[in-house]
């Protein structure tokens, strides 16, 4: 038991994180009385006795796990213990429950953590249609239905789909580059035990007295500044999800800079690589403005402060601005990861190579440049400076063509080629050309400050983000998830459950997200429980539609899990893709390559005589290079 | 490259499919009744852009369409796609092209947005207070008389309405006028429309304000300017002190000076 105790894992977590949310509650306590403060304060927006434990708790938690012994041990000058790679690979499911620095773990655990919060967000929006299929509420009261929609949104946004692209691209992006981990394999730890904490404080605030967050995913204050407990559990699951994305995003940048492979020149890297290079540059740059605000809300609740409380003279639209510095890229974090992903399902399924692959690749560095300067087109009628609109609809428009770069070469990209559709990734990634571009259409109408004006804030917002978010981003998930199955767990899922889960999926889509676009625009406001009667035949539908939605999603776990455990042997490279994770074992061997492969070409030369991406080890090996020191191994 | 490919039908197939869903989706009037004068040309501009989101889609699903049943392989045929890497003139091509269509949207909406914005001669000034749940209004002009939950305007006079939030953020929208504002606390926004047709509309909150949002509507009544004043005259009340605190110098087309700001 002393031993359990002393060593890093469940146990000394579990212990850890209560002694520290102990501490926490001493230290509200002794302060409050030294300061002659009542010591239990419960005015609704206040328990510091919860908020201060709700902070050292998950330290605690992360530092029992083992997240910092290497640090500490190094830092407090004590012999740091050498690594013997025991915290490296996994043979058993249990080794996924502990803290690991192997990616290729990290990446499924990053994946299968981001799915579980998937379905807990999925069962909320089952909810809330269940609500919405009839006028009046039936199913939940209005209370419950504002915490609903808020926690739906947040566990999507900030612990599905964000992570979720960190989970493949952890997985996938070293072994793409050639390396034999990520740059920091520690960093990376840590990154990815933050995030099932922020999850947990997510759904642990519908423990809270009051009842979860209810002030939207936006958090707008002053409701957010005025709202019960709950509000506080999401300002602290955003500390801790935005620190695990910065860390995570500065891990991407490290790695995709400095441990390419010999010869893979910035053009010789797969779009994938480009596409997590542009998103670390947005979530580095943009995610500390969510965490301020958020602090900033969370500060005026507990400490009083007067950031946006117009009586103590706070600006009240500040909020806005500096929330939606953060969430507009946000919509690109979430984005240009899928985009990365489809470039490679396509010209891997239509064997050709990546039509205008520059272009490509400045149209996402163009994407990222000029998504910090749309901002403010969430807040055309929000009663900001007058001014402002109209620039911001302008770039807001140009975001347009490079998006349109993309779309346009993908579709290029299938011209001349031999175009195969046996695979459940390539159909999501035609469909997601289909959805997304529908997205877009309805983006660029809510870029005109006067269609916006009449649809903001109406059902036609929640089918744009839907279109955007689940036909754009989701799809290009479950591409990737298809694409690499074989790859992460060495077996083929069944491409017939396959295609039953993607038709599913893409009438789904449509049931439910196309009559949102008519009932926004003819007058239904979004995040209400209830609604003018005349709106109840389409909502039926829509409702019926998210069912299915819902359903056919259960055909993905079971192909996943069934397929995982018993589905055939996967060769290394199912697909005759030209990257180089294809070029190793599915699943590749525990430190990926036993000698760091030689690029000598581009990564999508289909249909090119003798054309090379990359040289492995013992093959072709006239010419020996020294090997490489790479960080991250010693 | 493109020399072989059908352009001269894949595009007539794209301008038909565009007629198609223009047809369709112009015929239908998706934003519902108009009753201001901004109403017309918001859809003017809404239909705008149908028939050209109309043509992009069309033109990027004849070209996926055609390449998949062009392009599909063969069952068992294992050889590769040639090897196009690009072609600079197409790609110039789909750059400048939606470049201009956005720049041409982006100037239409300007001159729609100035158009629906300009202050005419004589306008009505109403002060539109909200808290949660509750919409109400006092009439400046007319010895600040004050309406708890209907707001009664004339027709064919433009209205400036003054925002003034009590609480939390509430937003002011009439879909039939195609206007919305928001209220923001501690700041008066300004919102203006020329109600053109007599008759009685909702007003709905449209910014998530509390358990109470989805219900907090109020009755608007649009009618002829002598019943509009005969209903003036009939209001006893005069707006609350506490309201007409909140009435504050519109910061949102004047900005303050620099260093002027704060409390």
């Amino acid at each position: 038991m002393a031993a359990a105790i002393k060593r890093p894992g469940w146990i000394r977590g579990l212990l850890g994180a209560l002694a520290a949310a102990a501490f926490g509650v001493g230290l509200v306590v002794v302060l409050r009385d030294i300061s002659g403060l009542p010591i239990w304060q419960t005015e609704q927006t206040g328990y510091p006795h919860v908020v201060v434990p709700l902070v050292t708790g998950p330290l605690g938690f992360l530092a029992g796990f083992g997240c910092f012994d290497y640090w500490l041990r190094w830092a407090a000058g004590m012999p740091t213990i050498p690594e013997d790679h025991s915290q490296h690979g996994a043979k058993s499911w249990r080794d996924y429950f502990r803290f690991n620095t192997d990616h290729k773990v990290i990446g499924i655990q990053y994946i299968c953590t981001t799915f579980f919060f998937f379905f807990v967000g999925g069962l909320m929006a089952m909810l809330i249609r269940a609500e919405l299929a009839q006028p009046g509420t039936q199913i939940v009261d209005g209370a419950t239905y504002n915490s609903l929609f808020s926690t739906h949104a947040v566990l999507m946004i900030f612990v599905f789909v964000i992570p979720v692209f960190a989970g493949i691209a952890n997985y996938v992006l070293p072994l793409m580059i050639g390396a034999p981990d990520m740059a920091f394999p520690r960093l990376n730890a840590l990154s990815f035990w933050m995030l099932p904490l922020a999850g947990l404080l997510f759904i642990g605030s519908f423990l809270a007295p009051g009842g979860a967050f209810d002030a939207g995913w936006t958090g707008y204050a002053p409701l957010s500044t005025g709202a019960p407990l709950g509000q506080s559990f999401f300002n602290l699951g955003v500390q801790f999800a935005g620190a695990s994305s910065i860390a995570t995003a500065l891990n991407f940048l490290v790695t995709i800079i400095t441990m390419r492979a010999p010869g893979m020149t910035f053009w010789r890297m797969p779009l994938l690589v480009w596409a997590n290079l542009s998103t670390s540059l947005l979530v580095v740059a943009a995610t500390p403005f969510i965490a301020g605000a958020q602090f900033m809300v969370l500060f005026d609740r507990v400490l009083h402060t007067q950031f946006f409380q117009f009586a103590g003279g706070g600006d009240v639209i500040s909020y806005q601005h500096i929330f939606w510095f953060y969430s507009h890229p946000a919509v690109y974090i979430m984005m240009l990861p899928g985009f990365g992903i489809i470039s490679e399902v396509i010209s891997t399924h239509a064997r050709k190579p990546i039509f205008g692959y520059r272009l490509m690749a400045l149209a996402l560095i163009g994407i990222v440049v000029l998504s910090y300067s749309v901002w403010a087109h969430h807040m055309f009628v929000a009663g900001m400076f007058s001014w402002l609109r109209v620039p911001m609809m302008i770039t807001t428009l140009l975001i347009a063509v490079p998006t349109g770069i993309k779309i346009f070469s993908w579709l290029g990209t299938l011209y001349f080629g031999k175009i195969h559709t046996y695979s459940t990734a390539m159909l999501f990634a035609l469909a997601f050309i289909v959805t997304f571009t529908i997205g877009g259409i309805s983006g660029v109408m809510l870029g005109m400050v006067p269609l916006d004006i009449h649809v903001s804030d109406t059902y036609f917002i929640v089918a744009h983000i839907h279109f955007v978010l689940f036909g754009g981003s989701v799809f290009t998930i479950f591409a990737g998830i298809y694409h690499w199955f074989p790859k992460m767990t060495g077996r083929m899922y069944d491409e017939r459950l396959g295609r039953i889960h993607f038709w599913g999926t893409l009438f789904g889509t449509w049931v439910t997200f196309i009559p949102m676009h008519w009932v926004g625009m003819d007058g239904m406001p979004r995040r209400v429980a209830d609604y003018a009667a005349q709106f109840g035949e389409w909502n039926l539908l829509i409702s019926c539609g998210a069912f299915i939605l819902g359903a056919v999603q259960l055909v993905f776990l079971y192909n996943m899990i069934v397929s995982w455990r018993f589905g055939p042997r996967a060769e290394a490279n199912p697909w005759r893709a030209k990257t180089i994770e294809w070029q190793v074992s599915s699943p590749p061997p525990i430190f990926n390559f036993d000698e760091i492969p030689r690029v000598v070409g581009g990564p999508y030369e289909f249909g090119v005589p003798g054309a090379r991406h990359a040289i492995m080890a013992g093959e072709g090996a006239e010419v020996r290079e020294p090997q490489p020191t790479v960080a991250g191994t010693t | 490259m493109i020399g072989r490919l059908p352009i001269a039908k894949m595009l007539a197939a794209t301008v038909a499919l565009t007629a198609a869903i223009s047809a369709v989706m112009v015929s239908i009037n998706w934003d519902g009744q108009q009753a201001s004068t901004a109403a017309p040309k918001i859809d003017d501009l809404l239909n705008v852009m149908i028939v050209l989101s109309a043509f992009v889609f069309s033109l990027v699903m004849v070209m996926l369409f055609y390449a998949l049943w062009k392009f599909k392989a063969k069952p068992g045929d294992e050889s590769d796609g040639e090897p196009i890497h690009g072609n600079t003139r197409l790609e110039v091509a789909w750059t400048l092209i939606p470049t201009i269509i956005v720049l041409f949207g982006a100037g239409y909406s300007w001159s729609v947005l100035n158009d629906i914005e300009e202050k005419a001669e004589n306008p009505l000034t109403v002060d539109v207070f909200s808290q949660q749940f509750a919409w109400s209004f006092g009439y400046p002009g007319k010895g600040n008389v004050y309406s708890e939950g209907e707001l009664h305007v004339p027709v064919n006079r433009q209205v400036q309405f003054k925002m003034h939030a009590q609480d939390v953020i509430h937003s002011f929208w009439v879909p039939e006028w195609r206007i919305k504002k928001d209220n923001v606390p501690g700041i008066t926004t300004t919102a203006t429309v020329t109600p053109d047709k007599v008759g009685t509309y909702q007003l709905i909150c449209t910014e998530l304000c509390g358990l109470g949002h989805a219900a907090m509507r109020a009755k608007v009544v649009v009618e002829s300017p002598a019943n509009f004043r005969k209903w003036v005259a009939g209001l006893k009340e005069k707006v609350p002190p506490e309201f007409m605190e909140s009435i504050r110098e519109d910061t949102e087309t004047n900005p303050l000076p620099v260093g002027a700001g704060g409390a």
